[in-house]
């Protein structure tokens, strides 16, 4: 009975330590699989406005995604709609659409036709206007508006800035 | 210690050491298997000897390819197909086995259905089956993975995408499983080793379990006779073979099995030297790109039932539907309530649903690979909808069922 007993401690010695291992592991394991250092610092993007040139779309890349950056023309800002205005991003004075160039419906690069000023997409003809809103289905939403924060003459793609976090709070972004 | 005497041969020197006779009745020659059964009894064996084929041209296309991001592409589609002597040749044996085995993986499950294969003493084969299915599920998608071409790239991005769970939008996950925002350089990586090591580990594992799970309850029968093993054995041994219901695993059923190899191997054989472009998307001949998406993104033959269960509805609707598509067939032991192990044909209303799960499994398939638009998209929605139904309605079907 003794020796059972013994047994027996030595055997939940064994879990215990076998358990601590074993949840140590994981937790490496996990972080082992966690993007990189070097990959997370590659998730911002710099964008100098500085050389845009109105109606002229501009495709960045940021995180893998294409960005769309489009500078506004003064006639397309004063024929918009208050909910396409809310959706601009301003940069040194100037209004900017901004937005991942991904169709919401199923994730193709829609392609912008500078004269009709609109996106439409090749692959099932969905088409969004100049502040990346939703025209013709089957894109079931507008176009996503990714992190941004505005310093100056430049963007900073993958940061939150106040601009970006009141546009949240209006729950203006997908 | 053990007693040993000097050996008097080769094989009676190996049999003090590993008592090699006794392992080979044991595994072979005293392993029984019921006279009445048919070819759909030799798919097991196809789909061993397909693995094996598999894992032949694996090792040899893992000797030149790179998993990099920068040099994957021309590592498959030129040092490969045109600098390795024969390399076309395993990559194309590897391509087509990989379609095919799914093909032989479907007639095996349908034919455990049909025969109630998955009952009585039998669950576990039919759950360790559909384990393996997952797992082989899982070495398809990573090994399509890795020629990093178009298809490869965004078949990547939207399957790890579903992780994110619809609304749920745990794009965390999706990052953390990636290890990086999108398909990248880790991405490729890590599902290179995955292709290469953990799942086939996983695989072999589970094969060990699958053949396990036969030996007590012994594989079925057309009839679904419950053949009482031991008697008929000793029957067979005392020489009356005739009226014994069993023969021996090797040589008497593994010479039949072995034909249905051959004959498969011919139309295997075949498709490797005259007909591997099925196998091979033209589309994934263009090299990987993130920032331009193919036109039709399609899964292979082998995932459309499912993807099509996942496209009619709505974004949240059909990912649940899509999970309820992946795990409903594990469960099936379970949702047959009925008692009777015999063929689909004899089980009345069960053989209704047999050929109504049959017909719209070939109609999810076709549905998925068609644009979803118009019609299609309306047959597709109803199919997925029959697929749900078919599921639901299967307790009910089987409980009503007299027993034969």
């Amino acid at each position: 009975m003794e020796k059972s007993s013994r047994r027996g401690f030595m055997g939940k010695l064994f879990g215990f330590t076998a358990a601590v291992g074993a949840g140590g592991s994981l937790i490496a394991m996990k972080q082992s699989w966690d993007p990189l250092p070097s990959v997370k610092a590659a998730g911002f993007t710099t964008v100098d406005t500085a050389s845009f040139v109105e109606n002229a779309l501009v495709v960045e890349k940021w995180r893998g995604k294409p960005i769309f950056i489009l500078k506004k023309t003064a006639d397309m800002v004063s024929k918009q709609s208050a909910e396409q205005t809310s959706r601009d991003v301003i940069v040194d004075g100037a209004h900017y659409m901004i937005a991942i160039g991904l169709c919401t419906h199923l994730g193709c690069i829609p392609a912008y036709a500078d004269k009709l000023e609109k996106f439409q997409c090749a692959c099932h003809g969905g088409e969004f206007d100049t502040s990346g809103i939703d025209i013709k289905s089957p894109p079931p939403s507008p176009l996503v508006i990714p992190p941004f924060k505005v310093s100056g003459k430049t963007l900073m793609l993958g940061e939150e800035g106040p601009e970006y976090l009141k546009m949240k709070e209006a729950g203006i972004l997908a | 210690m053990a007693h040993f005497t000097k050996a008097t041969s080769v094989k009676d020197w190996l049999n003090q050491r590993l008592a090699i006779e006794k392992v080979e009745k044991v595994m072979a020659s005293e392993y029984w298997i019921p006279k009445n059964i048919n070819f759909l009894w030799a798919m097991g064996m196809v789909l061993a000897i397909t693995f094996g084929l598999l894992l032949v041209s694996g090792i040899f296309l893992l000797m030149y390819y790179q998993p990099n991001v920068e040099t994957a592409f021309d590592s498959v589609n030129y040092t490969i197909m045109q600098e390795v002597g024969f390399g076309w040749l395993w990559r194309h044996v590897h391509a087509v086995a990989a379609s095919v085995v799914f093909l032989i993986i479907y007639i095996h499950m349908l034919t455990g259905i049909y025969y109630g294969s998955y009952k009585k003493g039998r669950e576990m084969i039919w759950i360790s089956g559909m384990l393996l299915f997952v797992a082989f599920s899982a070495e398809a998608f990573s090994g399509y993975m890795l020629p990093w071409g178009q298809m490869s790239y965004w078949a990547g991005m939207v399957i790890t995408n579903l992780f994110s769970a619809g609304s749920l939008e745990l794009n965390g996950v999706v990052e953390w499983i990636r290890g990086d925002y999108v398909p990248g350089q880790a991405f490729l990586n890590r599902f290179f080793m995955l292709h290469v090591l953990l799942v086939p580990l996983a695989i072999l594992a589970l094969i060990g379990v699958h053949f396990a799970a036969l030996r007590i309850p012994h594989v079925n029968n057309q009839d679904g006779d419950e053949i009482d093993f031991p008697a008929e054995a000793e029957k067979y041994l005392a020489g009356d073979t005739k009226n014994s219901k069993v023969i021996r695993f090797a040589n008497d059923f593994m010479s039949k099995d072995m034909f249905v190899v051959a004959v498969f191997l011919v139309f295997f054989f075949y498709l490797v030297f005259w007909n591997y472009g099925f196998a091979m998307d033209p589309v994934n001949f263009d090299p990987a790109d993130g920032l331009k998406t193919p036109a039709h993104i399609y899964p292979e033959w082998y995932f459309l039932w499912s993807y099509e269960i996942l496209r009619p509805f709505s974004k949240d609707i059909g990912l649940i539907w899509f999970a309820f598509a992946q795990v409903i067939f594990v469960l099936l032991p379970f949702l047959d309530r009925s008692p009777n192990v015999k063929s689909a044909n004899k089980r009345g209303l069960f053989g209704i649903w047999f050929w109504a799960l049959v017909a719209d499994l070939v109609v999810l398939t076709a549905m998925g690979k068609l644009p979803p638009m118009g019609i299609f998209s309306t047959i597709g929605y109803i199919a997925a909808v029959v697929f749900i139904g078919l599921w639901v309605a299967l307790p009910f079907v089987t409980m009503t069922e007299k027993k034969v």
